[in-house]
């Protein structure tokens, strides 16, 4: 049975192998002028699995470490400016997570080693939701949210 | 000709960059009013920031940032005359390059 499994991940194994070898030669294109996109992430529809595609985990804990700035009503859903700061020592990347939108990954921000966590922007929302910053450090996922209300229409809120 | 504005400012050390990209940042979801067919995606899917030849940033985008990015940053360093460089490309493979001196 042991041996039965042993056989099926080698067979598993080989294969991604040979799609990778395929890759690197350029055999696939145009997959390969953007090899770091990480495309699954950006097509995921929920928020839980966007994250675990983009940094290999959703376990993302509120902290007052992290601080997004957001109108509290939206009058044009858009453009949302959007401004993420972090205090936190050693942030790798910041991604912006808009709940409500079909695909709710906007965009991740990698970080050099000089960078201060810091990035401001504006963004698409769909429909009223959070919007959520995820701050990533060695310790884990730090995040923060705040809600936007996006009217449509001219009725204003 | 580039078309990304760069204004990027250093005081006390850390370098504030603002920019703004001239692209239509097209979802593929939305659909042609008149035909009904729908518009294909166009959108920046990578923008890389330089400070000197040092990559300071790389933000991955999707198409759900607004249309005409705006983005700002901040980093460590840097003082005025240093050259800002800033590259996008696009889910088409185009790219475009701008810089700018910190003042």
């Amino acid at each position: 049975m042991i041996d039965a499994k042993r056989r099926v991940l080698l067979k598993g194994s080989l294969g991604a192998g040979a799609v990778g070898v395929a890759v690197s030669a350029g055999l696939l294109t145009p997959s390969t002028i953007l090899a770091a996109w990480p495309e699954a992430a950006f097509k995921a529809t929920d928020s839980s699995a966007a994250l675990k595609d983009l940094l290999g985990s959703d376990a993302t804990e509120t902290s007052d470490k992290v601080t997004i700035k957001a109108p509290d009503i939206a009058e044009n859903g858009a453009v949302v400016p959007v401004t993420v700061e972090s205090d936190v020592e050693g942030a790798k990347s910041i991604s912006i997570i808009a709940s409500g939108n079909g695909t709710p990954l906007i965009a991740s921000f990698e970080l050099g080693d000089t960078a201060v966590p810091f990035v401001s922007t504006r963004i698409k929302m769909a429909k009223t939701s959070d919007v959520v910053a995820v701050v990533q450090t060695d310790a884990g996922l730090l995040s923060a949210a705040k809600p936007v209300k996006v009217t449509i229409g001219g009725c204003g809120g | 000709m580039s078309n990304i504005k760069i204004r990027a400012k250093s005081s006390n050390g850390v370098t504030t960059v603002k920019s703004l990209m001239s692209h239509e940042m097209e979802t593929g979801l939305r659909k042609d009013k008149k035909t009904g067919e729908p518009i294909p995606a166009h959108f920046i899917q990578e923008v890389t920031a330089k400070w000197k030849d040092q990559v300071v940033m790389t933000a991955l985008w999707s198409g759900g940032v607004s249309k005409n990015p705006y983005l700002s940053f901040k980093f460590n360093g840097g003082e005025a005359g240093d050259t800002i460089e800033i590259t996008w490309v696009d889910n088409k493979g185009e790219s475009e390059t701008g810089t700018s001196e910190i003042s």
